[in-house]
């Protein structure tokens, strides 16, 4: 029968063709869009974690909560021996410390007065160290424009837009005035390695990233950090996993709490980042709700429209002993097989879109000039095992609710009625 | 800068008697930017940082000329060994040996603390007499560190003034602050100095000890007190320039 239904689809297109583009521009929007939402998804989370927050966060509890203020006077003491007490409890993560800082960058004339200066947002990382993780985190090989990266103490990378402002070049010296652990000015020197776009806007306006211990120097924090930010070893935040890790590593801070002791969060504790990552997903649910409920209508709509353009065909099958319950499951087998038909081209259209946008992406740059928050500058979708199924959920039901809301009116067809109707 | 630096002594209490029952507000105010006003000195002093997580001790040397001419060197501890400001006017600078540059302190960078005390370079800066910035009213007399005080209130006559309105507590007889509270426009009170002792330098009243205390800030204030004090003292003209910072 299947063999039989699937020939009268392909033969009369007059009864398939409608409602066949309808599924197949609904699941091709449903996937493009939920590949886009989860491109975006995936961006937020790898950018805020890598840049700001890690899949962990250990910072003072009094830090915590100031932390974008920067309270560098709340920082870490004892580092060395909360690595070590991190690395021995939670093996399977990459601890790394950083320091992230506030001040002016002050570049010098030759007889040493003020060039030009500008306010710089900076991070301080393990730089120079043959196993750090970080010029992967922050992607610095490939973020690098110009110059090189730094190899030696003192040498530092600024972002490219902020060194053109500023009239930076590779190889020139520039002075770091900030504020100390201790709140005393500090005025350090340092050598422009290279200079680097991140692609993210509201750092690449005056991002300044720096050698810890450089900066552990210049500012007077020996043993010290704003933070130690924790990743799993394959990359990929798991929300259960450091949930756990967190409750553990807190609990063990006692019932008696010293706000400059050590707390861990995990990045979805981060400010603002739960409402993102639940309107993100509540975005996805979304989407497919809204194009179930439309295409729903729409195929509704069709079926009704195909019955009617049917209903001597119905009436005639009727009429020669067909029972209504095999006309209406036939009619609801036809659709089944559009909509298959329809998820089948529409997914394919959907995951060629997505793959596109995952490759190439779409440049944002120019809305997020006065941006303050961690966006990347180009979006892009990501294709997920999910993508290929998640069209079938509105390309079948859809089809199915159209048909067997439409189909309902065979069963109100009289059959005393029929050879009168028939005649007409 | 030499009242509000009052670490520096930069207020002085002639001991004369005179008839306080009937001066009037401004008067006082008078007498206050009097005692404030000296020659030439030079001072070392202890800044005692009690912030948050730790107490340092900071110790420097100043050299003042009148009201507009300042050098101050930091000696210890060895981190900050060697900085030095230099204030000329309304222009300040501050030099750090590590990276051997001259800068120079505007704009924001005047609400910052000094070396990561409860004072401001704006506060340094501060060097107007009170008689031409404020409008004084006497709000009472009290009793303080076993001292008979005027209560004086102080209503800021410009807009260009770091703090809108003052209360202190002057001595009677040495026309010396015991106690000062500094207000925003809004009321709410932003920096307090506590004196805890005053001597006697060369025929002049001296705050040796104060606290002075940010409202904003956590910690315990700063305590400046005075290790030795020399007034008339000759200070070569060309250490107020900023060549001499970096020498």
């Amino acid at each position: 029968m299947i063999k039989f239904l699937f020939k009268g689809i392909l033969r009369d297109r007059s009864r398939s063709l409608f409602p066949f583009l309808i599924v197949t521009a609904g699941v091709f929007l449903t996937v493009a869009l939920h590949g886009y939402i989860k491109g975006a998804e995936a961006s937020f989370i790898r950018s805020n974690a890598n840049l700001l927050s890690g899949h962990l966060r250990v910072m003072t509890e009094a830090y915590a909560k100031e932390a974008d203020q920067i309270p560098n006077d709340l920082a870490l003491a004892d580092l060395p021996s909360l690595l070590q007490d991190l690395q021995a409890r939670f093996p399977g993560f990459i601890w790394t410390p950083r320091i992230r800082f506030g001040g002016l960058l002050d570049v010098p004339d030759e007889s040493g007065e003020t060039r030009s200066q500008g306010p710089a947002a900076g991070m301080a990382v393990r730089l120079l160290s043959t196993q750090t993780p970080e010029i992967e985190l922050l992607d610095l090989k490939k973020s690098l424009v110009r110059g090189r990266l730094p190899e030696r103490p003192k040498e530092v990378l600024i972002s490219d837009e902020f060194a053109r402002k500023l009239g930076l070049n590779p190889g020139e010296r520039a002075t770091l005035i900030s504020s100390t652990m201790f709140g005393s000015m500090s005025l350090a020197n340092f050598v422009v390695a290279g200079t680097v776009r991140f692609g993210i806007s509201a750092m690449d306006r005056t991002a300044m990233i720096a050698d810890l211990a450089d900066i552990q120097d210049a500012l007077d924090m020996k043993d010290a950090a704003g933070e130690v930010l924790g990743f799993s070893k394959d990359m990929i935040y798991r929300q259960k996993e450091v949930d756990g890790m967190a409750a553990a590593f807190n609990a063990g801070r006692g019932d008696v709490r010293d706000d400059l002791s050590p707390v861990m969060v995990t990045l979805r504790d981060q400010p603002g980042m739960a409402l993102l990552i639940d309107s993100l997903s509540y975005a996805t649910a979304a989407i497919v709700g809204v194009f179930l409920f439309v295409m729903s209508l729409v195929l509704w709509n069709a079926g009704l429209l195909g019955s009617l353009r049917r209903y001597g065909e119905i009436g005639v099958r009727l009429a020669i002993g067909e029972s209504k319950g095999h006309i209406f499951r036939s009619m609801i087998y036809e659709s089944l097989m559009i909509g298959f038909l329809g998820t089948l081209v529409g997914t394919g259209l959907g995951l060629g879109l997505s793959y596109y946008l995952q490759v190439k992406g779409i440049d944002i740059s120019s809305m997020m000039k006065n941006a303050a928050i961690m966006v990347p500058s180009i979006l892009r979708s990501q294709v997920t095992p999910f993508a290929y199924v998640i069209g079938f959920l509105p390309g079948l039901l859809a089809t199915l609710l159209g048909a067997s809301i439409a189909g309902r009116g065979i069963y109100k067809r009289q059959t005393a009625q029929l050879f009168k109707e028939l005649e007409t | 800068m030499k009242r509000t630096l009052s670490f520096l002594s930069f207020v002085i209490a002639l001991a004369v008697s005179s008839p306080a029952q009937v001066l009037s507000a401004d008067q006082i105010l008078d007498r206050i930017d009097e005692n404030a006003i000296a020659g030439n000195r030079i001072s070392v002093t202890e800044m005692i940082i009690h912030s948050r997580r730790a107490t340092r001790t900071l110790k420097l040397k100043s050299w003042v000329q009148g009201e507009d001419k300042a050098f101050t060197e930091f000696l210890e501890p060895a981190r900050e060994r060697g900085t030095k400001m230099l204030k000329l006017g309304d222009q300040l600078w501050t030099y750090s040996p590590d990276a051997d540059r001259t800068i120079s302190i505007s704009g924001h960078m005047l609400r910052q603390s000094v070396m990561g005390s409860d004072l401001s370079y704006e506060d340094m800066l501060e060097d107007r007499k009170l008689r031409q910035v404020y409008e004084a009213s006497i709000a009472g007399e009290e009793r303080l560190m076993d001292r008979p005080c005027w209560v004086l209130e102080l209503k800021a006559k410009a807009e260009d003034v770091a703090y809108h309105s003052r209360k202190i507590w002057v001595d009677r007889e040495r026309f010396v602050l015991l106690r000062e509270v500094r207000f925003a426009k809004s009321g709410k009170p932003l920096k307090t100095l506590e004196v805890k002792s005053v001597i006697r330098a060369q025929d002049r009243w001296v705050q040796n000890d104060v606290v002075f205390k940010d409202a904003l800030k956590t910690g315990d204030g700063t305590e400046f007190i005075i290790r030795s004090i020399e007034f008339e003292a000759e200070i070569p003209e060309a250490l107020f320039t900023k060549a001499s910072l970096r020498k």
